[in-house]
């Protein structure tokens, strides 16, 4: 017995080929060779369009980062570290690094000036939590106000642990059903019964 | 019964929380400076640039510091309110001109109002970084020892004006 007979049974072995063909023709009607030149052709499309999309963005972003100025070149790993951990408060769920409001141009104005300075990381940080607050932090810090924002998600998922392992070893104390001798027999029947019924 | 009332319990909390989150405002961050000293300044006023306003001469009364701009759209609501609301001379009310053009902000308060006792111009927006502003039109309630003592974000009402802001000044200005 052949695989096609498996599949279709006696009778529909050699109309298999046939609805194979169908099944893969296309909604448009075009054959799966037309189909593939199409797909081949769409992939190398998406290909160059992600490669023009990556190349450009980059370029467009470090060019805002920077806002024209040039910053001596041992700040600007450090710059661009920085102002992707700041959030603007105009346009709240961008970092100073990608957002275009004016001053989110200020602040990185002020972060650069203070780095050339000479002020560390963290005292550019205090200048703006001082003024701003934590929120201009992506990553606050933590303290008593903010303890359900860092082990919230723990404490949750550690009390839905307990109630399952509760749940579980509930389950398991429970005794199983039993049946008495009347429904053993009955069950046994219908057994044999289903077994005669293959065999037949 | 406790088997779906617990749940039911969750549920309600759950509920009560997201009613609470989602009806507060995520633009009013809450500003680090209240109960601070205010930043100092010394900055040019608007109407007579030759003259330095700076936040010594402020000291020993309270006042309003408002943050205002003419590209601001909404501070064009706030404006009338405003003026309006000085007429009663209740509290001195400063002007912050911030990052704006001495032409243009001189003409909108000739079309919108003038509240102010002076400006303050703050052509750069340092000293506005200085104060936390994120958002004009902003007003701060200040002081007779310089202490930021209140913040309102985005344009005051009168309504704003007579219940939250009002009450406060002149709690302070009861203050010895």
């Amino acid at each position: 017995m052949d695989v096609k007979t498996v599949l279709y049974g006696r009778r529909g072995a050699e109309g298999a080929e046939t609805n194979i063909n169908r099944l893969m023709q296309m909604p448009d009607g075009s054959t799966p060779a037309q189909h593939a030149r199409l797909k081949y052709f769409l992939c190398v499309l998406c290909a160059a369009a992600a490669i023009l999309f990556l190349s450009g963005i980059p370029q467009a972003a470090s060019a805002a980062k920077l806002d024209g100025i040039d910053l001596p070149e041992q700040y600007e790993g450090r710059y661009k570290a920085l102002i992707d951990q700041l959030r603007c408060l105009v346009c709240q769920n961008e970092t100073l690094a990608d957002s275009e409001a004016d001053l989110a141009a200020d602040l990185r104005r002020e972060i650069r000036e203070k780095m050339v300075q000479g002020q560390s990381d963290k005292q550019i940080r205090d200048f703006l939590v001082a003024r701003y607050g934590d929120f201009v932090l992506y990553k606050p810090p933590v303290k008593a106000t903010t303890l359900m924002l860092w082990y919230g998600p723990f404490a949750l998922l550690a009390l839905g642990v307990l109630i399952a392992v509760i749940t579980i070893r509930r389950r398991g104390r429970r005794t199983p059903e039993t049946i008495n001798d009347e429904q053993h027999r009955q069950v046994q029947a219908l057994l044999r019964r289903q077994d005669e019924g293959k065999n037949s | 019964m406790t088997r779906y009332l617990l749940p039911l319990g969750i549920f309600g909390a759950l509920v009560a929380l997201l009613f609470v989150g989602l009806s507060l405002n995520p633009r009013e961050v809450p500003s680090p400076l209240i109960n601070k000293p205010a930043p100092t300044f010394s900055l040019p006023e608007l109407q007579d640039p030759g003259k330095k306003l700076s936040r010594q001469d402020l000291l020993g009364k309270v006042y309003l510091l408002n943050v205002w701009a003419s590209w601001c759209v909404s501070c064009r609501d706030e404006q009338p309110v405003l003026t309006e609301f000085s007429r009663s001379k209740q509290v001195d009310i400063y002007g912050l001109n911030y990052k704006d053009q001495r032409d243009d902000a001189k003409r909108w308060l000739k079309v919108f109002g003038d509240p102010y006792v002076a400006s303050a111009v703050d052509a750069d927006g340092r000293v506005g970084i200085d104060w936390g502003v994120y958002g004009v039109p902003e007003t701060f309630v200040v002081d007779r020892s310089g202490v930021i003592r209140y913040k309102h974000i985005g344009p005051a009402t009168m309504n704003d004006l007579t219940t939250k802001i009002m009450p406060i000044v002149r709690k302070l200005q009861a203050e010895p």
